[in-house]
């Protein structure tokens, strides 16, 4: 099976491309890249005006499955994936049961294989239960083919255990990513703290809960000596202490997600609960420090942190409501009008964040659009703006705090493996 | 102007024109609750639903009052013994309320911004009677009746509130009815009750007592909610009350007519001394017979809106 991409803008920054070229796919792999190739394939696709660009690396996406299937599941993630231009997702651990042992990575990966769409890396847990009381077996986890080591959803309160993962991380050759925030600090809080959540009479939570635990989760890195990964970074100092912590050489990489960029806390208006994210929708001054970030490389990803919920758990009152909001369909687009038309990174840039550099940090042979390299492909309609709409999302749950925005940028074609997996 | 809102959520939502159509509403209904026969038939054959998430006595039987002397039927739901006890949805159980062809759901609720979704999704009306730390609207219109009643305007008014601010949805609805209406609002409490960016409401913050009742028209003093949020930071008791406390001391140091008012229901010897709550400046009792004629234009003027829309 052959695949000719012709005469799309490539868009390749592991090879620093953008130009005007035809791609031609034999069975799974890139064959050819050039200019005008002359060939019989088995089919074409013209991608003329198109962004040919490598299938997005998404670092941070709850897949939900095993255990809660009325959210989502390997199947309904990995199809809105291929529809948002995802072809390689990092499964966050904290299904029930969470991914703290062998037994469990065996598990989820039976499901991927009988389910997925799209590949699917798997992440264990830092501690048993992600109760950060006693650490997982790091090194049987590494063995069974976990990426990466995370507590996502909680933070490792304890500096004596944490800095004994970011060893044992170290010694199984693993990454270990951070969910940064003091709950001691956050407490109850379900909004930024500022005037909105005066405004709204709603509990906030400070920049501190996240700047002061992401400082510690470096510190204690780099005493290990270990890799670290700070996850959806959203305020400006936790930026400043990132961009410090790079400076003086610390291994030290983080993500954001697109509603750091594009939302602030003035956006929840009317309590609405899609808006409800931990860490919260901070202030513009905290945006435009991310773009910042973005921009000068202290930020390497961008992520979506796609979490899931059920409207039973979101049409509730805003206390009570889940945090979190869906966001593997409609990252590309919403980077694209914020990133791309505002100017604050260009194509090649964008692609560093959401494909070179999350395979990078992973260790994956992944994001870039070199002959040999296996063939993840999206092709983008760059200029066709479209509103998100709550009956278009394929994603089981619907928890979208873009419903009604108009957008830019969408995949026509979604190439996994050297098939096309979603056509528009 | 005519009213068109079907819902009453906050005075945040209102402007200067809707706030004073109620307070003009307020005034011919006040006149109804001093006749023998304390009834007129607006709201005949409608049926107003209290429904109370959180213990209150005096919101609810204000309602209760206004809502007959209007001759609404009223209905009381006491969510200790409903079936939200038996976990039943706020949303779901609006829905079986609006099933009930009820007219008004009147609600108190513990969480901010119940009421706004609630009256997002129904058809029926939805008057806020007090949501979390969000918005108390009929409280300080009441509030601001009685302050017009005594002073004959609101404009240019000097009005110092005093208390919780932070966990306050009085002090906020205060705040926003109050600014529109063109007063110069001070609100003065210790530093940890003060909300953050509370200053962005166009009024000024202290934390020293003195300073707040200086040039003040009316102050309004908040009660200490020690029930509201467990394990949450309150200056002790009696500190409060000499750091804070409304006393004959301190008034004497003010406006020789301020006016002193109290949502109640008052701690005695913690935010205002007994003297004072019983004294010549206090309006406290007349806020609760005001507080009947403003829940009056309120129901009226939102059931004028629902009818208006069929």
């Amino acid at each position: 099976m052959s695949i000719l991409i012709k005469n799309g803008r490539v868009i390749d920054p592991a090879n620093n491309i953008d130009t005007v070229l035809d791609i031609l796919i034999d069975g799974n792999l890139i064959s050819q890249v050039a200019k005008n190739i002359i060939t019989q394939p088995d089919s074409i696709i013209d991608a003329t005006n198109k962004i040919v660009a490598p299938g997005i690396v998404d670092m941070h996406v709850h897949l939900r499955q095993p255990g809660r299937e009325d959210k989502e599941t390997v199947a309904t993630a990995t199809a809105a994936a291929a529809k948002g231009g995802v072809t390689t997702v990092l499964a966050m651990p904290n299904t029930q049961p969470p991914i703290d042992c062998p037994q469990n990575v065996e598990l989820l990966k039976k499901i991927i294989q009988k389910d997925a769409k799209i590949d699917v890396l798997t992440c264990g847990t830092i501690t048993m239960g992600r109760l950060g009381q006693e650490l997982s077996d790091i090194e049987a986890l590494k063995k069974s083919g976990v990426y990466a080591i995370s507590d996502d959803g909680s933070s490792v309160d304890n500096n004596e255990l944490m800095c004994e993962a970011f060893k044992k991380a170290k010694q199984a050759g693993l990454l270990t990513i951070c969910h940064s925030e003091d709950k001691k600090l956050s407490g109850k809080g379900v909004i930024n703290l500022g005037f909105n959540s005066t405004r709204l009479g709603l509990r906030g939570i400070s920049n501190e809960s996240e700047y002061k635990r992401v400082a510690r989760d470096i510190e204690l890195a780099e005493k290990a000596g270990a890799c670290v990964h700070i996850a959806h970074v959203s305020c400006k100092e936790s930026v400043e202490i990132i961009a410090a912590a790079k400076r003086r050489g610390v291994k030290v990489t983080c993500e954001t997600a697109p509603h750091y960029f594009a939302l602030t806390e003035e956006d929840i208006v009317d309590y609405d609960t899609n808006m409800k994210i931990n860490p919260p929708l901070r202030t513009q001054k905290d945006v435009d420090a991310i773009k910042a970030g973005l921009k000068n490389m202290v930020i390497d990803v961008i992520a979506s942190d796609h979490a899931p919920h059920t409207e039973n758990e979101k049409d509730i009152e805003f206390d009570r409501a889940e945090f979190g909001k869906i966001g593997l369909e409609s990252g590309l687009a919403v980077s694209i009008i914020e990133l791309i038309d505002k100017k604050i990174l260009s194509w090649l840039e964008l692609f560093d964040k959401l494909a070179v550099n999350p395979a990078r940090i992973l260790g994956i042979s992944k994001g870039r659009l070199s002959v040999g390299a296996v063939a993840d492909i999206i092709i983008v309609d760059a200029d066709k703006e479209f509103i998100l709409e709550k009956k278009s999302i394929v994603s089981k749950s619907k928890n979208s705090p873009f419903i009604g925005k108009k957008v830019k940028g969408s995949v026509e074609y979604t190439i996994y493996n050297g098939k096309v997996v979603y056509k528009s | 102007m005519s009213w068109t809102k079907k819902d009453l959520l906050g005075l945040e939502y209102l402007t200067q024109e809707e706030i004073e159509l109620i307070l003009d509403t307020t005034e011919s209904f006040k006149e109804v609750s001093t006749r023998e026969i304390k009834k007129v038939p607006a709201l005949r054959g409608k049926t107003a639903v209290n429904l109370f998430y959180e213990p209150s006595t005096r919101t609810r039987v204000s309602f209760e009052v206004a809502a007959k002397r209007l001759s609404a039927d009223v209905i009381n739901i006491a969510t200790e013994t409903s079936s939200v006890r038996k976990g039943e949805t706020l949303i779901d159980t609006g829905k079986n309320i609006q099933a009930l062809k009820a007219d008004i759901i009147i609600m108190r609720h513990n969480c901010s911004g119940a009421a706004n979704m609630l009256a997002r999704t129904l058809e029926i009306s939805v008057v806020n009677a007090g949501d979390g730390w969000h918005e108390h609207p009929t409280q300080a219109l009441l509030d601001i009746f009685t302050l017009r009643e005594k002073l004959g305007k609101i404009k240019g008014l000097n009005i110092a509130i005093v208390g919780d601010i932070a966990h306050s949805r009085v002090a906020r609805s205060n705040i926003w009815g109050l600014t529109k209406l063109g007063a110069n609002v001070t609100v003065c409490a210790p530093e940890i009750l003060l909300p953050v960016g509370i200053e962005k409401t166009g009024v000024k913050v202290t934390s020293n007592i003195d300073e707040a009742l200086e040039n003040a028209d009316a102050v309004n003093v908040l009660r200490m909610q020690f029930e509201r949020d467990e394990g949450a930071a309150f200056p002790e008791q009696l500190d409060y009350y000499q750091r804070f406390g409304i006393t004959e001391e301190r008034l004497a140091k003010a406006k020789k007519n301020i006016i002193v008012m109290h949502p109640g229901p008052i701690n005695r010897g913690v935010e205002m001394s007994s003297e004072v709550a019983d004294g010549s400046n206090s309006v406290i009792l007349e806020q609760v017979t005001n507080g009947i004629a403003v829940r009056m234009a309120v129901l009226f003027l939102v059931s004028q809106a629902k009818d208006a829309k069929q």
